[in-house]
């Protein structure tokens, strides 16, 4: 696979979704998706992080653990400093935007938690991107994400005024939604030969 | 690599990382810190915690907060009621009045005194009824009596009766109003406790055919209109309605009403399990 940057982009927000393709991060995708605004505060905070992680990451990976022989630390230096990332995001959002701070709940926290993030840094530093190529690849994927949580949100909002049968209402109905979604990013497979 | 130079390295890097992110954090936590006023936490200790959504507010918390910024009234926790509005005052330095309590009231006095239109054999829902057709009762205006409001009720406070019609326990009640929200016939309304009198009917369908189907209905003869000394009765479109205004709970319009759909109102009070 050729690693432009033009195709990493492709790659992480298309080919690769982490939401629709690879199925990463699907807890909160369904949980905050209800409306459009907390949708797009979750996508920008998760966006951040993102951002902010495989910076963050390369440099440890790079600097720290590979030239030590210490690769075996990946993982949990990875979720200390997502960790981190998650917890200074919080603190931000509750000073400057409380009623989004109430809106994400325990979602924001749970980001933490949320495998995307961990994708990506651990996607970074298993494809030996080199530092540009882990951020495009980390800024590509937020902008993935945020892309399908907000088509996802605006469909659910509409589909709040649909007559779903009541035994299919809410989450079965969002899930159903996600299939289709999932299905139509499937024909992206193939835009970048391999 | 000796086991000894990987172990040491390991703890110097996750703890050096550890570390650093934790100063960052401690900084960041004092830079970012978010003031909160104490009274907010205190207000919210004494409400109820239901999260009903009865005061208008998107849960306790958030009523809390409008309290103590003096957005909400004090009193304004239906469920809490002058209990919890005491409390708040109490912490606010305000003085609060005792409220005039609201309960909702059912308006039909129906239920097994009225004819059955159809054998309904369906889903255990007012609503599903509806769909089905208006009414499974002679009368499309009075209860169902398929128990929607009971079920909508989050304090166990309406139970249906033999007479199969939903009765307000009086005591468990918490006048949150979302039995009334419930009914999709239209028969709770909330009504203030000093309203004691009212007509248990609202079919606007002429005399005769209200005396077919029911044996309590309204048949809008007017007796009440002329009985009643402070002329607080009005019949429009054959339904007598009480101006609760002019009312003065004298009783007289009940003793002479002919098909005994003016009634005082009567309230089921259940002792609470603790």
């Amino acid at each position: 696979m050729e690693d432009s940057l033009f195709s990493i982009a492709i790659n992480g927000i298309f080919v690769k979704n982490f939401l629709l393709v690879q199925f990463l991060g699907l807890c909160s995708f369904v949980g905050v998706s209800k409306e459009t605004k907390s949708a797009a505060g979750m996508s920008a905070a998760v966006l951040f992080v993102m951002i902010m992680a495989s910076i963050a990451s390369y440099l440890i990976y790079t600097y720290l653990l590979e030239p030590y022989g210490l690769t075996f630390l990946t993982t949990i230096s990875f979720i200390i400093v997502i960790a981190f990332l998650v917890q200074l995001v919080e603190f931000i959002i509750r000073k400057y935007s409380p009623p989004l701070y109430r809106s994400l709940g325990i979602f924001l926290p749970l980001i933490t938690t949320n495998c995307a993030i961990l994708g990506v840094v651990i996607l970074n530093a298993r494809l030996d991107y080199n530092f540009v190529q882990s951020l495009f690849y980390g800024i590509s994927a937020g902008l993935g994400y945020s892309m399908v949580m907000l088509f996802m949100s605006a469909i659910r909002e509409k589909a709040n005024s649909l007559n779903v049968p009541e035994a299919i209402e809410g989450l079965p109905h969002a899930f159903f939604i996600t299939t289709l979604l999932s299905m139509a990013f499937v024909s992206y497979f193939g835009v970048i030969p391999t | 690599m000796n086991p000894v130079a990987i172990i040491a390295g390991s703890a110097v890097v996750i703890g050096g990382i550890g570390f650093l992110v934790g100063i960052i954090l401690i900084w960041a936590s004092e830079k970012f810190a978010v003031e909160i006023n104490p009274l907010v936490e205190e207000v919210n200790e004494a409400l109820p915690g239901a999260n009903c959504g009865a005061c208008g507010y998107a849960g306790c918390a958030d009523f809390a907060e409008k309290v103590v910024d003096q957005v909400a009234p004090i009193d304004g926790c239906p469920v809490g009621g002058f209990d919890v509005a005491k409390v708040i005052g109490g912490l606010l330095g305000q003085e609060v009045k005792e409220a005039e309590s609201i309960y909702p009231f059912v308006r039909c006095n129906g239920g097994i005194h009225c004819t059955d239109k159809i054998d309904y054999d369906g889903i255990e829902d007012c609503k599903a009824v509806m769909m089905l057709s208006d009414s499974e009762k002679g009368c499309s205006y009075g209860c169902i009596g398929r128990g929607t409001c009971v079920r909508a009720c989050p304090f166990n406070a309406l139970k249906m009766a033999d007479d199969r019609l939903p009765h307000v326990i009086k005591n468990l009640c918490k006048s949150c109003g979302i039995c009334v929200e419930a009914c999709p016939n239209d028969i709770l309304v909330m009504a203030n406790d000093t309203e004691q009198v009212h007509v248990l009917c609202r079919s606007y369908d002429k005399g005769k055919v209200v005396k077919s189907v029911c044996e309590f209905g309204c048949i809008g003869c007017k007796i009440c209109v002329k009985n009643c000394p402070a002329d607080a009765i009005t019949v429009t479109n054959f339904l007598a309605e009480i101006d609760q205004e002019k009312c003065t709970n004298c009783g007289q319009c009940i003793e002479n009403c002919p098909q005994k759909s003016i009634q005082m109102r009567e309230f089921v009070v259940e002792a609470v399990a603790a």
